[in-house]
This record gives C-alpha cells, structure tokens and sequence, in this order.
C-alpha cells in the first residue's frame, strides 16, 4: 500500500556519458516522485536511460546533473564508502542474471549482506531462514547456485536483497533470464513484497506482463519520462 | 567485517586447474629455499648437538679448529691435574688429551679426495663421549694401527669399511670397529688412539684436551685459572658452547638459502601476480555484486589479498612435501672451520616449515597487491557489468 510521502524524488536528474567526442545523454532533466509502499515498471526501448536511472537510484551510478533524494539523503552528495554503507540497509537489489556467488550456498549467498551488520551469528542464521522462508526455499538452504534452476536461483537473490529488511528493492529485468513459469513466481513474490511487507520497489523490464504486476508504469525514451499509467487493480495477478 | 573465509578458500579450491602452474612454481621456489635452509640447519644441529655440559674443552687461545690448535704436553699434563677435573674410582683424573689431523683419502666411486679428520683420543676419550657407541666391530687397540670409523662416513670413502684398510701418508691403517655417534659432529671423524696418531703423523703435541669438569661453578674457575695465565694462551670452553662456534660452513649455504628466495620469489611474484589478473578478470562482474551488496572497497582488496596469499600457500605446503623427502638425508661438504669434510644429515625443523609457509603466503599477498587495489578500485557500475 502506497503513502503519499515519496521516498524517492527525482529532480532535474540528468546523466551525460562522454565516449569520445561524443556526449550520449541517457537522462535528460527527469523529475520524479516515487511514494513509499509504490511497485514502479520502468519500461522503454534499449537505449532510453531506464537501467541508468535506476542505477542512480541505487545509488551505483551518479547523475551529471540534478539531485536524486531518498528519503533524507541525496544519494548523489555521499563518498564511496558511504554509499556502500546505505545500499546496505537501504537497497535490496535484484539482478536480470542473479549474480549469486557459485562457490557459495543460497544460506551463505543470502547471509552476504548481514556479515556487514555487526550482528550476531545467531541472529544472522534466524534472519536468512527468515528471507529464504518468504522466497520458498528454506529447502535448499545448502545448495549451490549450480544445483538449483533459474527461478531458484532468482528468488534466493530475492531473499539476499530483502534480508537486512530494505525499505526500497530495486529491480533490474529481474525476469529476463527466466521461463514464463518461473518469472511469473518471481513476480508473485515481489508483488508479495510489495503488498504484505511494504517494499517499495522500483522495477526495469521490457515485459508487459512483468510490468503490469507495478502500480505504476513509467515509460522512458532518449532520457525522458514520456507517459506514466497506472496498472488496473489486480493486475498482473496470473489467470 | 570481512567477507567469509569459505568464499576465499572455495575459489581457491574451485579455481585449482588455472592457478596449478602458480601453484607449482612457488612450490618450487620454497622448496629449493627450504631444502638450503635444511641443509644449513643439518650443519648446524650436527655441531650444535655435539658436546656434553659437564665437559671442557681446552684449546690454543685464536685456533679456529682443533685441527690447527695446539697444547703442548707439558700444559695438557698440567690440565689434567686441575683440582676441578673430576677423577674416577681409581682417582685418575678423567681427561682426554687429543690429536685431530687431516688424512686426504678418495671417495668411494671415484668421486675424488677429501679431507677426513682423524681423532687421537686417550683412553678417557670414550668415557668422556657417551653417546659415541660402538655398531660393528670392535674398539682399536693402541699401537696396533686400528682406526675405528664413523657408521656415515665409512660408505663414503674407500678403505674405511670394516675390516678394510686404508692408507694416509705412508701408513696403512685397518678399520676394526664402525661407531655410532648421534648425529654429533663425531660422525665426520676417524678415531685412534692419539699416542699412535702423534707417532704416526709426526706430531710432538696434542690439539686439545678434553677434561669432566661437571659444576658450571668449577668450569668458571677453571676457565678464569686457565686463561688468566697470560703465558698459557689457552681458551677453555663447555664442550656444547665451543662446537655451537663451529658453524661457519653453515653461514653461506644459508646465505644461498636467503640469496636464492629472494631472487626466485621476484619470479614467483610475477607468477603469483599473473594468476591473481586471471582470476579478478574473471570475478569482476561478482565484486560489482559484492560492492552493490554493500562491501566498500578495502575489504574486497582484503579477500583478494587472502585469497593470494591463501593460493600460494597451497604452494608452499606442496614445496615442503616436495622437499620432506630430503629430511634426515645423509649428506657432506667441506668444513670452513677445519677443512675436512663434514657429514650431516638434512634437518627441516619445524620452525623452517613455519618460516617457508609464512614466504609462500608473503609470495601470494605480494603478488596479489596490484590486481586486487586494481579490482577494488572500478567504479560498481563498470565491475557489475563486465562481461
């Protein structure tokens, strides 16, 4: 359920990327707001600057221009190591391709985050079992990525980004990489996430379908925001 | 706050085909440096083990060995009767007056001559070495030109067998008794009696002389009586603390030792460093993960720096397997102190294991530096998405 205060404000958010001579503008003075509690799609063709705003907002990329605020901090103002402090408790991200560590268990994949937190083994173990629980795979606590299918491989960074309990997911074509079946899973636990723990979430996509699991759908091309709709009730909820 | 020691370890494990030719060629390196490091501390434990406490040991005050000391009869007969020499049962004084002379003798297999040494002990002499024992044969019998040999030196050198003969100079001795001696420095040494041997090799004086003097307390007053007689020039020394003197043949072999790992751990550096390129090149996209996770940057140096280290020092641990097989090896060289050849065994202690591990790991850390400030140092965006 969505608040009217935003937790992620946009303004005049511009991003300029010099290759050469040639000066390739990906965000062009975007201002946006994006509520607590919101589930956005960003869509748009290749090219259009969607993945780079949403980088910004993950605080992984910084703007040229513009200031990009969430909650009280403008992310763009922090040094590095700040940063990376924040995206600890403050993101939760998704990747299209996972990025799970292959040497690692899915307990261990998703215990990565906490090691940071200074908590105590104990606390740490009964916080991944909780994540690993909300994606369904407490089962499978001890296999490797290699050992598990794509959507499994999903859902545990799934449960590696909510695991320090982030106010904001961010999403990078979390289905790309998926079949229909298990993207539709993967979406049904963000959509979850969204609903139930309150996650605002902030989604790149190229699919319809996927989008139209967002409360809001917002549509980028050549840097700019050009249209925005919201999702009927229900929607994205499978047949 | 570090990243989990399994990540570190398991890459190593997992990644174990592309990193073996480093693997090998640090293990290599520790295990040429460590068997030089063997052989320098064989010298020095077969020299440092020589000597029993409650012995002195008296010598011509500047010699550097006993083959070029020397105590004249008169000064050995005044020694002998120190009040600080303990006496036996029958209250003769227990004290050993010595003759040690070089023989030049072939090698077994024609593999050339060395000199040999070749101790004329009194009939205290024995007593005074315990842990010298008899293996085969019998103890000589004075003036009947019978040596008994040393058990690592008889197999080198022709003659020295029991029941052969050799020869030295113009004389022709017979080997009668093998003996044991402990890995002391006795195992480089022919023993006869040192009346013959003076007889024999023309000698009108003794090298040294050896007294049980068992109270530290006696050895002091016996050293500061000794040396105190500016006329005597003689040097009074506990046996263990004169032989640990004698380790100057161990100085440039470790030298080598020192030598050699430095140079060759440039290479194995280098080595280190190309597999530590490989294996970032590899992982880049996952320390854009990590760092989007929320890991600053020294720590993913750390980890890499770990697994660098932790890398080589598989390679350190297979050199010493490499070079296990060498421990306890029977081998020689020629002494610096003395010139005659000097038998010892290789000897890797533990603490030489601890010292060749702690280089394989600075090997693996050292060559992990540039590649690991390289990989923490891309900006998130570029790590996550390379390819």
């Amino acid at each position: 359920m969505a608040s009217s205060d935003p937790i992620i404000r946009l303004k005049e958010l511009t991003k300029i990327y010099q290759q050469g001579e040639i000066r390739v503008t990906a965000l062009d003075g975007i201002d946006l707001d994006i509520a607590a509690g919101e589930f956005v799609a960003l869509m748009g063709p290749s090219g259009s600057g969607k993945s780079t705003l949403l980088h910004i907002v993950a605080g992984i990329d910084r703007p040229t221009r513009g200031e990009c605020w969430v909650g009280d901090i403008e992310v763009s103002r922090l040094n590095e190591s700040q940063l990376a402090e924040w995206r600890n408790h403050t993101i939760g991200f998704i990747f299209q391709t996972f990025n799970l560590i292959p040497v690692l268990t899915a307990f261990e994949n998703v215990e990565l985050p906490l090691l940071l937190t200074g908590l105590a083994p104990r606390r740490r173990r009964e916080l991944v079992q909780t994540a690993l629980d909300i994606v369904g795979l407490s089962d499978r606590s001890r296999h490797l990525p290699r050992q598990m299918s794509g959507g499994q491989e999903q859902r545990v960074a799934i449960a590696r980004a909510i695991v320090t309990d982030p106010p904001i997911l961010v999403a990078d074509e979390p289905t790309g990489n998926l079949d229909a079946h298990s993207a539709a899973t993967v979406m049904e636990t963000l959509q979850t996430l969204n609903g139930s723990a309150g996650k605002t979430i902030v989604m790149v996509t190229h699919d319809p379908r996927a989008a139209s699991f967002g409360s809001r759908i917002i549509h980028l091309e050549k840097g700019e925001l050009i249209r925005e709709s919201a999702t009927p009730p229900g929607g994205g909820t499978p047949a | 706050m570090t990243l989990p020691f399994s990540y570190n370890a398991r890459n190593v494990v997992v990644r174990w085909r592309s990193s073996a030719a480093t693997v090998l060629i640090i293990a290599l390196v520790v295990a040429v440096c460590l068997i030089l490091q063997a052989m320098a501390q064989g010298i020095v434990s077969s020299t440092s083990a020589t000597g029993d406490p409650a012995n002195v040991i008296i010598v011509r005050k500047g010699s550097t060995a006993e083959s070029s000391s020397i105590v004249t009869r008169t000064q050995a007969r005044r020694i002998q009767f120190l009040p600080q020499v303990q006496r036996d049962e029958r209250g003769d004084p227990i004290s050993s007056a010595e003759v040690v002379v070089l023989a030049n003798l072939r090698r077994r297999g024609g593999a050339g001559e060395a000199n040999v040494s070749l101790r004329g002990i009194s009939p205290a002499g024995r007593a005074l070495r315990p842990q010298v024992r008899l293996a085969e044969g019998r103890w000589f019998v004075p003036g009947k030109r019978e040596v008994v040999v040393s058990r690592r030196l008889a197999p080198r050198f022709e003659g020295l067998g029991l029941n052969e003969r050799f020869k030295s100079g113009a004389h022709s001795l017979a080997v009668v008794g093998i003996f044991d001696a402990v890995g002391t420095a006795f195992e480089s040494e022919i023993w006869l009696d040192a009346n013959e041997a003076r007889s024999l090799f023309d000698r009108e004086q003794f090298s040294s002389v050896i007294v049980r003097v068992p109270s530290p307390a006696d050895q002091q007053a016996m050293k500061k009586s000794l040396e105190s007689d500016k006329q005597l020039r003689l040097l009074a020394l506990p046996e263990p603390e004169y032989y640990a003197k004698l380790t100057k043949s161990a100085g440039p072999i470790r030298f080598l030792g020192y030598f050699l790992a430095a140079t060759l751990s440039v290479g194995a550096v280098f080595a280190a460093m190309n597999a530590m390129y490989a294996i970032v090149g590899r992982r880049t996209r996952e320390v854009g993960t990590l760092r989007i996770l929320g890991y600053p940057r020294r720590i993913i140096m750390l980890g890499f720096l770990m697994e660098g280290g932790l890398l080589a020092l598989a390679g350190g641990a297979l050199g010493c397997a490499l070079a296990a097989p060498f421990n306890w090896v029977t081998t020689s060289t020629i002494s610096f102190d003395s010139f005659s050849e000097i038998v010892f065994k290789f000897h890797i202690t533990p603490w030489l294991i601890i010292q060749a591990l702690a280089f394989s790991f600075a090997i693996g850390v050292a060559g992990s530096f540039l590649p690991a400030l390289r990989v923490s140092r891309l900006p998130v965006i570029a790590a996550v998405k390379a390819v």
